[in-house]
């Protein structure tokens, strides 16, 4: 496990580090195009890889750029191997909340996307409620949740719960209703009952959006749950990037971030594989 | 009329047992414009073994008939039967082929042909299934997806799923409208020599005189708003029909007589 993550840290580190979004996304491309890459660009994304890593950790060095601004690549990496006995119980909690959180959001988002969608009328009076779920920051309704469960993991589930329901709800719904009347016929031609359709077709024609739903709202059931532990929390790594900066302990502080780097891009190379298996048909 | 009538006799046996009925059909329906009327008082007998063109304007309601025939709608008037079974709801004999094939693309091509035995909840017959994609000329694609095939390849997968649960009657809405004029012309011999081995009763629609004229034993004519049946027209062309017979003066002759009716009725 050790070997494994100080074998990933630097790349995503840098990334997270140097150019923030930019770096970020242009992960994301480089995965997007993934499948046929060859030899020579396998090298080239590992070469620059190493040059944003070597560079900010020559740069940070000449420049003298003292720890608690900006620490050192290699200061980062060496306070996650020697914090790692401190943090690791915190990763957990902050996963557990996660998967925990998301999996009652998105099946009950799941859930009332498929059957709100197969009722017009009760969808468009349903619809401006969800939409008010998705837009409103469900973080905000933490301090409020920590007064009724207090300040263990009750609340900060409810909130991954209700940040990513609706969205898991919105993404599925929009898939559940573009219908497609003679596929829908053609399995009904069959001799199909109302069940096998909604498995047969509905669903599959759905999953490309549902897929989509599920990635969105799992980034945003992150969001929540280190927001909720920053903001209510006594665990988890949320509660840790505001003690290590209360600290002025940066190397460790980058440490956790790194983590949460790593676990919103496993994220989305999870969900970006799923889609692959499961919904190629719509590349 | 009477120059129609003297096209010729059918070639079917007009005393074979009727396959399917259609009595006094009538369908109104709910549109945003308001109520349309879209099959009038269609009265029908389907020859058992024949292959009968429906062919009309666009609107004509003959899409509404056939998936009516399908038991896919309901009528708002009148009765189908298939022998003498009445048709409410879809039947195992009646298979039906769609506009632009139909495949669902997330399923690959040897998936998309089982999927009537996976709704049926039967085995799949595979050396059936086999043999079909043999004779389509689709073999050695089970594993392609939908979006890997040409358009000709799309419809006659969807044939072969049809063909494969073995059904008696075939219904084929347009099912060759989408495609090219030479896809389309290999399609019609390919569905004629199918017919032929088979002797499945096939409802084929069309708006293309030229591919009714190839294909049928009679043309049923209809006519638009409400659709009605105009003309019955039996087609004595012998069999099997080459794509040159497209141009021979019998049948040119023909189709300008089917024409000038349909734009005589229009005026």
């Amino acid at each position: 496990m050790d070997s494994q993550l100080r074998d990933q840290i630097p790349t995503f580190g840098a990334k997270q580090d140097t150019a923030g979004g930019a770096g970020l996304s242009g992960g994301f491309s480089a995965l997007a195009s993934g499948g046929g890459r060859s030899a020579f660009e396998t090298f080239i994304i590992i070469l620059v890889a190493v040059v944003i890593i070597g560079g900010s950790e020559l740069l940070l060095g000449i420049f003298q750029v003292p720890q608690y601004i900006m620490p050192k690549p290699s200061q980062i990496g060496a306070a996650l191997i020697t914090e790692w006995p401190f943090i690791w119980p915190h990763l957990v909690v902050t996963i557990c909340e996660l998967l925990i959180g998301f999996a009652i959001g998105a099946s009950i988002g799941f859930v009332l996307a498929a059957v709100i969608t197969q009722f017009p009328f009760a969808e468009k009076i349903v619809t401006p409620y969800i939409l008010l779920l998705v837009t409103t920051p469900m973080l905000a309704l933490v301090p409020l949740l920590v007064l009724r469960f207090g300040f263990g993991w009750e609340p900060r589930i409810i909130a991954v719960a209700l940040a990513s329901g609706p969205m898991v709800m919105i993404n599925s719904a929009t898939g559940f209703r573009r219908v497609d009347l003679a596929k829908i016929a053609l399995a009904r031609s069959f001799g199909a009952s109302t069940f096998q359709i909604f498995t047969k077709i509905r669903i599959p024609m759905a999953m490309p959006m549902i897929i989509v739903g599920l990635m969105v709202g799992s980034i945003f059931g992150l969001l929540t749950t280190v927001g909720a532990e920053m903001v209510g929390g006594a665990e988890g790594l949320g509660n840790r990037l505001n003690y290590y900066s209360s600290m002025i302990r940066m190397p460790q502080f980058f440490a956790v971030i790194t983590l949460l780097a790593i676990i919103g891009i496993s994220i989305y190379v999870f969900f970006f594989w799923v889609g692959k298996k499961w919904a190629n048909w719509e590349a | 009329m009477n120059a129609i009538g003297a096209l010729g006799l059918s070639r079917v046996d007009a005393a074979a047992p009727a396959k399917m009925v259609v009595e006094g059909a009538s369908k109104f329906y709910q549109a945003r414009s308001g109520v349309v009327h879209a099959l009038d008082n269609v009265s029908l007998e389907v020859r058992e073994g024949e292959f009968l063109c429906i062919l009309g304007p666009s609107g004509c309601g003959k899409s509404t008939l056939l998936w009516s025939m399908a038991g896919l709608h309901g009528l708002s008037g009148g009765r189908i039967r298939l022998g003498q079974e009445p048709i409410v709801k879809p039947h195992p004999e009646i298979a039906m082929i769609f506009q632009e094939a139909n495949l669902l693309p997330w399923r690959n091509l040897e998936k998309n042909i089982e999927l009537p035995f996976e709704l049926k909840k039967i085995a799949p017959d595979k050396a059936r299934i086999k043999a079909l994609l043999e004779r389509v000329g689709l073999k050695g694609f089970e594993t392609k997806m939908p979006r890997e095939l040409s358009g000709g390849m799309q419809q006659r997968a969807s044939i072969v799923r049809s063909l494969a649960v073995n059904p008696s009657v075939l219904l084929m809405d347009e099912p060759f409208g989408a495609l090219d004029a030479f896809t389309r012309d290999e399609m019609n011999l390919l569905i004629q020599e199918i017919w032929m081995e088979t002797r499945k009763t096939i409802i084929f629609i069309t708006h293309s005189i030229v591919e009714a004229l190839f294909l049928a034993d009679r043309i049923v004519v209809m006519s638009a708003r409400p659709g009605r049946i105009q003309e019955i027209i039996d087609v004595d062309l012998p069999r099997p029909r080459g794509v040159e017979v497209q141009s021979t003066p019998e049948f040119i002759e023909r189709a300008n007589a089917i024409k000038a009716m349909i734009d005589h009725r229009r005026a």
